[in-house]
């Protein structure tokens, strides 16, 4: 059984201009000791699925569909049970470690905090299990004593990820994880995540912008835009080989350094992404697509298959249907 | 590729430079005696000529921003001087008031360098008030957001900065920029805070510039990926010194330093080198290492390769001299000395002529 089965989710955030929908029906699954990754611009709605597989939205957020962790749905739990199943089943880690953290309380009190309100154990052994949780993470035990002001950006991100792994969790969910930090700060996080995850057994949700991080942690990737998951398969062939415009795109966005074709030529995508009140007909990135067809504005575009274990929501999609592939050009195919 | 296309620099290659700093020290005081001072910038020497993109790289603390910022003027150097055109650039506001005109700051997150209750005409007109620019004000304020492609211009000219998206809003900390008809810009982290898919319109945007203006570009980055894509010459920085530079191309293609080879290692988006992440304590300013600064750190000098080279003990002990104003590709780093080099081909060629002897 999948550790995590979303099916057919959808949030709406409710504001004076009327409901602005974040998430338009996404579903995934995560087994047991699976890596997934999220990946999307500003605004895709990648942080909104974060929140909502742990039910951390605002009040008064509408969602449908389900979000089944080890079977159970989140999103019908009571708030006892959801309180539970918060940090002890799954735990997320957020962007910005900076804000996260009290900056007038030890390290060491914020993460036994996370230990006690789960567990009623001793304050000797919650200090046992913060110096455990710690060296984890690769800080001494003594950082416990530590404030936040006194950590690098680095080690406030594990101090993060030691709270999050306090109660045990199967599932870590990553959003945005090293956006904030160094290209060295950020391997030696990944690299920590990959050690957990193979010592731990944690399924990992992580959630950035930037593909290539996600190519070089992850077993299987989706790409989102505009609250739609537009392309999702294993990670290596989606972002060396991208089925979907938008991927290609934010695949190419970070160079590799040596490819001359990127010297002086740094690729970007042009427009914006869209207003989620104001979504564009047909296939949503057309309006952004360098390889849009007349088709595109009015065709109703979902996940086709595109390869082994992989999908695609995309007109080009080449074995989208049978007759797509013997019947000539993709224009030509009815909508 | 490039004996076609003639690199920006080529052009220009015979003039002096425009910007130029010359043994650059910035130490921040000990707090009431108390530790040690932080030598933030120690001892640095960098160009800029006319028409050309410089990358400052470099991990966060290394001094790189302090070095920026003393370049603007606005943080005093301990030592050393920065040179306009040739000339120092003077102390205090109104001594540095024309130059500040030629020189413009890009800050790396467009929301809080805008400020909020501002219309996207008001924040771009505030240089040109600020500096008594003649002219008409609508016209220069209009032309300076279509240069940085934001058409058509009048259209934004009553937007605030929560209407417009990342990357619009970093266009209109650029026009703030040109509006003045600066001579160089100098961008911190430009990109960092955009998302992936407009990183690569605003660096096409800094590379335009260059091109129809003329602009000289310093931008300082962690991210290789960016001198990759538009820098003509790149410095590595590690703690307050230049460790590493020279042409974009030769130094992302064959690194000499071990910080930059490890610091190419971990992108990953670079698959032929061996991932080599670096541990132990974050580079503390107040703190210097004796010796090499980055001998405690060094995976040449851990692996043992600096032994077999014969310069560990002047790696731990001896200091590297600093790195002079020159263009061609250099390292700070024992293991990149010529005598040392030819000592070790030397020995691995022997080494190798053994080997194949039994054969």
């Amino acid at each position: 059984m999948a550790l995590l089965e979303v099916h057919d989710l959808t949030v709406s955030y409710p504001t004076r201009a009327g409901d602005l929908p974040a998430v338009r029906g996404v579903s995934f699954d995560l087994d047991p000791g699976e890596t997934l990754g999220l990946a999307g611009e500003s605004g895709c709605g990648k942080s909104t699925m974060a929140s909502a597989v742990l039910r951390l939205l605002p009040q008064g957020t509408r969602t449908s569909g389900s979000v089944l962790l080890e079977g159970e749905d989140v999103l019908a739990m009571r708030p006892g049970r959801l309180r539970a199943v918060r940090w002890t089943e799954a735990a997320i880690v957020f962007q910005g470690a900076m804000h996260a953290l009290n900056p007038v309380r030890r390290v060491g009190a914020q993460i036994a905090e996370a230990i006690q309100l789960h567990d009623r154990v001793s304050d000797q052994a919650t200090a046992i299990r913060v110096g455990e949780l710690l060296e984890q993470v690769g800080l001494p035990a003594r950082q416990a004593a530590s404030y936040p002001h006194e950590l690098s950006g680095g080690q406030r991100q594990r101090v993060m990820i030691a709270m999050a792994l306090a109660c045990s969790p199967r599932l870590l969910i990553a959003d945005e994880p090293t956006t904030a930090l160094d290209v060295m700060v950020q391997a030696q996080v990944l690299a920590l995540l990959e050690d957990l995850r193979r010592e731990l057994g944690l399924a990992l949700l992580l959630i950035t912008h930037n593909l290539s991080v996600l190519a070089s942690t992850c077993e299987r990737i989706a790409v989102m835009y505009a609250g739609r998951i537009v392309e999702e398969g294993p990670a290596a062939k989606v972002f060396e080989a991208p089925a979907h415009p938008y991927t290609k795109a934010l695949a190419d966005a970070f160079p590799t350094i040596g490819d001359r074709a990127s010297r002086r030529h740094p690729h970007g995508l042009g427009g914006d992404p869209p207003d989620p009140r104001d979504l564009p007909s047909g296939c949503e990135f057309h309006p952004r697509c360098p390889v849009s067809v007349p088709v595109c504005p009015t065709l109703d575009v979902e996940l086709w298959p595109a390869g082994p274990g992989r999908r695609a929501a995309c007109v080009h999609v080449s074995d989208r249907q049978p007759e797509a592939v013997t019947g000539g050009a993709p224009t030509e195919v009815a909508p | 590729m490039t004996a076609t296309q003639p690199s920006p620099t080529a052009s220009t290659a015979g003039q002096g430079p425009i910007l130029e700093v010359r043994d650059l020290h910035v130490h921040f005081g000990a707090r009431r005696g108390r530790g040690a001072a932080a030598r933030a910038v120690d001892g640095v020497d960098l160009e800029v000529r006319p028409g050309e993109i410089v990358a400052l790289a470099g991990e966060s603390g290394c001094g790189k921003t302090t070095l920026a910022r003393s370049i603007l003027g606005l943080v005093q150097p301990t030592k050393g001087e920065v040179l306009y055109q040739g000339k120092p650039i003077g102390r205090g506001t109104s001594a540095l008031k024309p130059y500040r005109r030629e020189v413009q700051l890009i800050l790396q997150d467009p929301t809080g360098a805008l400020n909020p209750r501002q219309s996207v005409y008001e924040s771009v007109a505030e240089g040109l008030r600020i500096h008594g620019v003649k002219g008409d004000e609508e016209t220069l304020v209009a032309d300076a957001l279509a240069r940085s492609g934001l058409r058509p211009p009048r259209r934004f000219f009553l937007n605030y900065p929560h209407e417009l998206s990342g990357g619009q809003r970093q266009r209109v900390v650029i026009a703030g920029a040109l509006a003045l008809q600066p001579s160089i810009l100098v961008a911190d982290e430009p990109v960092s805070s955009l998302d992936a898919s407009v990183r690569g319109e605003i660096l096409a945007l800094l590379l335009g510039l260059v091109r129809d203006l003329g602009l000289s570009i310093l931008v300082v980055t962690h991210d290789l990926g960016l001198a990759w894509n538009i820098a003509d010459r790149l410095a590595v920085m590690y703690l307050g010194r230049i460790v590493e530079q020279g042409p974009t191309e030769a130094v992302l293609a064959a690194p000499l330093h071990p910080y930059t080879r490890a610091l190419l290692s971990v992108i990953p988006e670079v698959r032929h080198l061996e991932a080599q992440i670096l541990t132990g304590e974050p580079p503390d300013p107040t703190r210097v290492p004796g010796g090499c600064r980055f001998h405690p750190r060094c995976p040449a000098l851990a692996s043992g390769d600096a032994a077999r080279a014969g310069v560990d003990d002047r790696c731990r002990n001896q200091a590297v001299p600093i790195l002079r104003g020159v263009t061609e590709h250099h390292a700070a780093c024992f293991l990149t000395d010529e005598s040392v080099k030819k000592e070790a081909e030397r020995r691995q060629s022997t080494r190798g002529a053994h080997a194949e002897g039994p054969q």
